[in-house]
């Protein structure tokens, strides 16, 4: 006699359904936690926009005004948001190219005992606390910065972006933005690293076993292979140039007007001015900074939306 | 048929791998005169100092190869120029980091005294004399709120992770995609979130709000690192499970995940590591208290902002203790990420 088929289930059982359920729910948290900031940030900051509308993204000018009386109050983040973006900009033009030659280095150019240990070091200063990098900056970068910016002000005076009126240099928007380009390298570079380290090994030793050099190989295969996974990569890290707080804080003199001269000790940064305000604000000026956190937010998810989406269509094709 | 071929006839073996003395002693003068010319710019015009010198040494290097290698050819000569270009940068890279270790050691040491890490600052000035006070507080502080983070985002990572890899749900490729843009939120917006919500629900600065703004910040890398390390999982484990008849659920928990407990301890050090020194979220949250304090309900203080406010006041004494503080942070780091390393070294031999 047979044994009787055994009964085939292609449902998931009870107690599988409520484990998808659970794992489910609990996987949306971060959905739900994106939507609260915003939600929150929006809520809190609401009376700044009705009160300011546009003019609180272009306005130049913080100041409370009359504590008491919050129609004398004038707030816009203009000024810093136009200095973010300078540093930031200046952060990714160091950095990237820093960024690529390390990769490279790493993966092509190191023996390989060596390239374990760099990988696993580029990890650990990935790691290093940012107010360490501020602390550092201010003790160290400052003054070699300094010292760096008056010739560099003497000779190239006549470009508006190097000219310093003031005679003033130390914590400037080069300063905070060189500072943000050590930062941000070890990110940079480990996406590339990554992306170079997957170029097809096949056409590499083409290219060698046609007589090319290390440098024809890396310029005519490696580079191009890699370069959408690189601009994914600097996005990351101009993702994070954006948000940093503390370094910049420690590193660069806030001033509340629109101005491009990297040297000058005056520059502007969002995040740093929630850091620096924050201490002793008004309710009203509180509002100010949560609206101010609410931009700042927005821009950075969506400089990591854009990364995220190039990082991840450049892995797919590797 | 073997012919005898005698012994002067044989062409000595060539090794084109070994490096020849020429090569070598080639490199050398080309590292001298580089040397020598960028000590001149330095010596000569105003761009002084260490980065005189170091930009000079990037700027000298690849002209000097080029001069050397242009004999053998256009494309050897830029193969050189490039190379000694990729060496110039990442010396560039790497030496601000060698800096930062040297510095924050040199100056953090100073601040160490015999009871450094058991003391805290509840009668000491920062200003005060170097040998009292200590750190303890600020390391209770930050571990404690380590603690409770970590119980919050580690289980909800991993359910993350095991929502993409095992459950493989309508929505893995959203979840993972916002779990990726969620690192990308700024540490200070974070705390500014837990401020809108938490402390001013609960009126005041607490070590639960602390520990919530780094439940965000932990989050994502738990769950990236987590869904890596699901991944490595062989498929043949999880059929052979439900093979034997187990639910999805019996094969989650008895077989994949312990198959790979060291990696999710992995993951939980690298979430650790990642907030133990956020600065900006705790100003606005956590804020810092003085003495040894295990109240959850009151400001705690942590090591970031023991760093961050000693180094505002401007005082020699203070400073020093920053530099300290500093020293401690980057050693639990690096303990953290030490043991990450190890751990995760030791499941990928399994």
């Amino acid at each position: 006699m047979t044994p009787e088929q055994r009964e085939l289930i292609t449902k998931f059982p009870p107690v599988d359904k409520v484990f998808r359920g659970v794992m489910s729910a609990g996987a949306l948290f971060s959905l739900v936690v994106l939507a609260l900031i915003a939600a929150f940030l929006l809520y809190r900051g609401f009376e700044i926009f009705s009160d300011f509308g546009f003019s609180f993204i272009t306005g130049e000018v913080w100041n409370i005004g009359d504590p008491m009386d919050e129609s004398t109050a004038q707030l816009g983040i203009g000024a810093m948001l136009v200095g973010s973006v300078i540093t930031a900009v200046i952060a990714i033009v160091i950095a990237v190219p820093l960024a690529i030659a390390t990769a490279l280095f790493i993966q092509y150019y190191a023996p390989r005992a060596l390239r374990t240990v760099l990988t696993s070091l580029l990890d650990l200063v990935a790691a290093i606390p940012s107010v360490i990098f501020g602390i550092w900056g201010y003790a160290v970068l400052l003054p070699l910065i300094e010292d760096w910016s008056v010739p560099l002000e003497r000779w190239l005076d006549f470009i508006p972006l190097f000219s310093v009126p003031s005679g003033i240099f130390g914590r400037s928007p080069f300063l905070a933005g060189v500072l943000l380009a050590l930062m941000i390298t070890p990110i940079v570079t480990s996406v590339a690293r990554e992306v170079y380290g997957q170029a097809p090994r096949d056409l590499i030793d083409a290219s060698y076993a046609l007589g090319g050099t290390r440098w024809g190989a890396i310029r005519n295969v490696v580079l191009p292979f890699g370069r959408s996974g690189l601009v994914g990569g600097a996005m990351l890290g101009l993702g994070r140039a954006l948000g940093e707080t503390v370094a910049v804080y420690l590193t660069l003199n806030l001033v509340f007007d629109i101005n491009f001269r990297i040297l000058g000790s005056a520059g502007g940064n969002v995040a740093s001015l929630i850091a620096t305000k924050f201490g002793e604000a008004t309710p009203y000026e509180l509002k100010g900074l949560m609206a101010a956190g609410l931009v700042l937010f927005l821009v950075t998810l969506l400089v990591n939306f854009v990364a995220t989406i190039i990082v991840n269509k450049s892995r797919k094709i590797a | 048929m073997s012919t005898a071929i005698a012994a002067n006839e044989v062409p000595a073996p060539r090794r084109p791998w070994v490096q020849r003395r020429v090569t070598v002693t080639r490199s050398l003068v080309l590292v001298s005169v580089s040397l020598l010319v960028s000590w001149l710019l330095t010596r000569y015009t105003e761009l002084g100092g260490f980065l005189g010198f170091y930009l000079g040494l990037a700027l000298c290097f690849p002209v000097v190869a080029f001069a050397e290698s242009i004999r053998h050819g256009r494309n050897v000569a830029i193969d050189r120029v490039a190379s000694s270009f990729v060496i110039a940068a990442f010396g560039a890279v790497v030496i601000p980091w060698a800096s930062i270790f040297v510095t924050v050691y040199q100056k953090g040491s100073k601040a160490f005294h015999a009871s450094y890490l058991t003391e805290d600052m509840r009668i000491t000035a920062s200003s005060d004399a170097l040998e009292f006070g200590g750190v303890a507080h600020a390391v209770l502080g930050t571990m404690l709120m380590v603690l409770i983070a970590s119980a919050i985002a580690v289980p909800l990572g991993i359910i993350a992770a095991v929502y993409i890899v095992e459950v493989k749900g309508r929505f893995a490729g959203v979840v993972r995609f916002l779990t990726q843009a969620m690192s990308g939120v700024p540490s200070i917006v974070a705390g500014l979130f837990i401020y809108s919500t938490v402390v001013i629900f609960f009126s005041g600065f607490s070590a639960w709000a602390g520990a919530l703004a780094y439940v965000i910040l932990m989050l994502p890398t738990v769950a990236r690192t987590s869904e890596e390390v699901l991944k490595l999982v062989p498929d043949e484990l999880r059929s052979a499970s439900y093979a034997l008849g187990a639910t999805q659920t019996r094969t989650t928990f008895r077989v994949v995940l312990p198959t790979i407990a060291s990696g999710l301890v992995t993951s939980a050090i690298l979430g650790i590591a990642r907030v133990a020194g956020e600065t900006a979220p705790l100003i606005l949250t956590a804020s810092y208290f003085v003495a040894k304090s295990t109240n959850l309900n009151e400001p705690i203080a942590s090591l970031p902002i023991y760093i961050f406010s000693s180094l505002g006041l401007g005082d020699d004494n203070a400073t020093t203790r920053a530099w300290g503080g500093s020293l401690v942070l980057l050693v639990v780091v690096f303990v953290l990420f030490t043991a990450a390393r190890a751990l995760s070294t030791r499941l990928s031999r399994k």
